[in-house]
């Protein structure tokens, strides 16, 4: 798929692991190395490892993996449990698919040492129902790895024991959100709950949980075998590693690409993808359908976790999804205002009602019926959803409102009836 | 229904099932399931033998999109219609879907053999637009292409038959 970087430089190395999800094709490249090294040192060595790297969760909100193990670390003993989010909801977004079925042995591996600087000895993947070739490709790694001695009791003869349970989501884009996914192993609806507590202090059936995304435990393994100096070597004095992107849309070569932290997302559309397949670029999504819709004049920006806070980026899942100037930006809002509200659970208002509303308005302007007044009462219900919803679903929402409103405007304005009436009430006063 | 029942309790009571019951218990139950479906005495089964009320089972079923508590056809095409896929044609391709079944969206056709649904991204963007049916992806869809894949697919179960 598309260029590889150097597997010297990469932490996925994708090129070598094209069709061999097989253990013995990833210990020849040095798989489970980096076990056998935590395993011979403390917990807290491993720890220490990670916050050194500076490695940030992968799924989205970007939280400092180190800090995360280390609450859950600091509980008192007890059972306590790692699950890894692999329900990839997030539209255009196809990376954790992938390290699933291309490189399982590397997630279970990244696993089993996240919970043994933990203490846990019982781990869950979660996988969507969507990835059915997914879960079937760990089932069979996690089998390979438990007759290898790699998961299970004693683990290379360590002492330690840590096993992995496979669980299947059902079609709910909200279970990616942390506490609606406990919820949903529970066996309850896939609601989210009140933080705090967190779930590293009280997650599942109330015990201290680590919950972190697949690239996110895929990235432990090389930080620990290769070290932390290696890992900071590859991003920006400010963000470390390199990340996935998958890369959808009106581009040439489509597909997922790992790139450095610092690549500009111009650089992304031109050097991985090929450049937009034809007319010119028009606006990017960045971070799948909770992200931001941009314009080209943005596209400048690094990857990078500082550079896109300024910028209003949110890097969300690795999503980069191309529209060029064929696409209307509207069509696309309505599209993630529909998914938003089909995925809404319905627990609090401003999200329920929120994307009703700004529904009907987007659907009005789309039927040319609306007027210029409906864009402003938009822009008020999307800054309700984000100030006041309940969870990250329905604070995430409106972000491709927002900054489509920011960004375009005009194209709004244009689909109202009253176009052009000017309407300056306070001159006339 | 006796055939239904039967797998039900094998399900639920497998030591796989372990703690974490009742999603997977609906799942297994569905899959086993000809008409893709969980009946209303799968659901009173599973809740006698988890040990809780039927509400808390309906109250989990009905909240997941991928469960269904409606019969449905043997074999579930699932069209996504997310905005990657929206802009590479999937509107095209769900039209000769929906003219080579007969039927809309959320419709089982007359014969029980499909049932076409809209799905949330497949992560397969990267060959949108992209359906699935049963647990198999086809991807860089055309409308000629998706109507083949729906022929190919009566005819291998016509085959399955007569064998």
């Amino acid at each position: 798929m598309g260029t590889q970087l150097d597997s010297a430089k990469s932490v996925f190395r994708l090129g070598l692991f094209r069709d061999f999800p097989t253990l013995m094709h990833y210990r020849d490249f040095g798989g489970y190395q980096a076990l056998a090294k935590a395993l011979a040192g403390s917990p807290e060595a491993v720890i220490g490892d990670i916050g050194a790297a500076g490695l940030r969760g992968r799924g989205g909100a970007a939280f400092p993996t180190a800090a995360k193990l280390q609450m859950v670390r600091d509980n008192p003993p007890g059972e306590r449990y790692v699950i890894c989010n692999a329900d990839e909801g997030e539209p255009g977004t196809f990376k954790d698919r992938f390290i699933m079925t291309h490189i399982p042995f590397q997630l279970l591996e990244g696993m089993t040492i996240a919970a043994y600087a933990v203490g846990a000895a019982q781990g869950f993947i979660y996988i969507r129902h969507e990835y059915p070739e997914a879960q079937e490709t760990m089932r069979r790694a996690i089998a390979a790895a438990r007759a290898a001695g790699l998961l299970g009791g004693d683990i290379l003869g360590s002492g330690f024991s840590f096993d992995i349970e496979i669980f299947s989501g059902a079609g709910s884009y909200l279970c990616g959100e942390e506490t609606a996914l406990l919820s949903s192993i529970e066996g309850k609806k896939g609601r989210p709950r009140l933080k705090p507590p967190y779930p590293t202090q009280s997650g599942l059936w109330g015990r201290p949980t680590l919950i972190n995304n697949v690239e996110t435990l895929a990235n432990i393994p090389p930080i620990v075998d290769r070290g932390p100096d290696w890992y900071r070597a590859l991003g920006t004095a400010d963000s470390h590693g390199t990340k996935l992107i998958s890369l959808s849309g009106d581009v040439v070569r489509r597909g997922l690409y790992e790139v450095p932290f610092g690549t500009t997302f111009r650089e992304i559309i031109d050097n991985c993808g090929g450049g937009v397949r034809q007319g010119r670029l028009k606006a990017v999504n960045i971070g799948g359908a909770s992200g931001v819709v941009v314009p080209p004049w943005e596209l400048d920006c690094p990857l990078e976790y500082s550079a896109c806070g300024q910028h209003g980026i949110t890097i969300g899942s690795g999503a980069v999804f191309v529209m060029d100037d064929s696409r209307s930006i509207l069509e696309n809002v309505r599209n993630r205002v529909d998914f938003f509200l089909h995925e809404s659970c319905g627990k609090c208002t401003p999200c329920r009602e929120g994307l009703r509303q700004a529904g009907r308005i987007i659907h009005r302007l789309l039927a040319g019926n609306a007027v210029l007044a409906d864009i402003d009462n938009l822009e008020r219900y999307t800054r309700t959803m984000q100030n006041a919803a309940f969870c990250g679903l329905g604070q995430a929402a409106g972000n491709s409102l927002i900054s489509s409103l920011k960004y375009f405007r005009g194209e709004y304005e244009a689909m109202c009836r009253d176009r052009g009436e000017a309407a300056p009430k306070e001159a006339t006063a | 229904m006796s055939t239904q029942r039967q797998s039900v309790k094998d399900i639920v009571t497998a030591p796989a099932a372990g703690q974490a019951a009742l999603l997977q218990a609906l799942l297994a139950v569905q899959d086993a399931s000809p008409e893709n479906y969980v009946s209303e005495e799968a659901v009173n089964e599973i809740a006698h033998l988890l040990g809780i009320s039927r509400s808390r089972v309906y109250s989990t079923a009905s909240f997941y999109s991928v469960i269904s508590l409606k019969p449905r056809g043997r074999h579930i095409v699932r069209v996504c219609i997310n905005a990657p896929c929206e802009n590479a044609g999937k509107q095209a391709v769900l039209a000769a879907l929906e003219q080579e079944l007969g039927v809309g969206l959320g419709c089982t056709t007359p014969d029980g053999r499909f049932t076409l649904e809209g799905v949330s991204c497949l992560g397969a963007c990267y060959m949108s637009p992209a359906i699935k049916i049963d647990n198999q992806l086809y991807g860089d869809l055309t409308a000629e292409a998706a109507v083949a894949i729906i022929r190919r697919c009566r005819e291998e179960e016509n085959i399955g038959h007569t064998a």
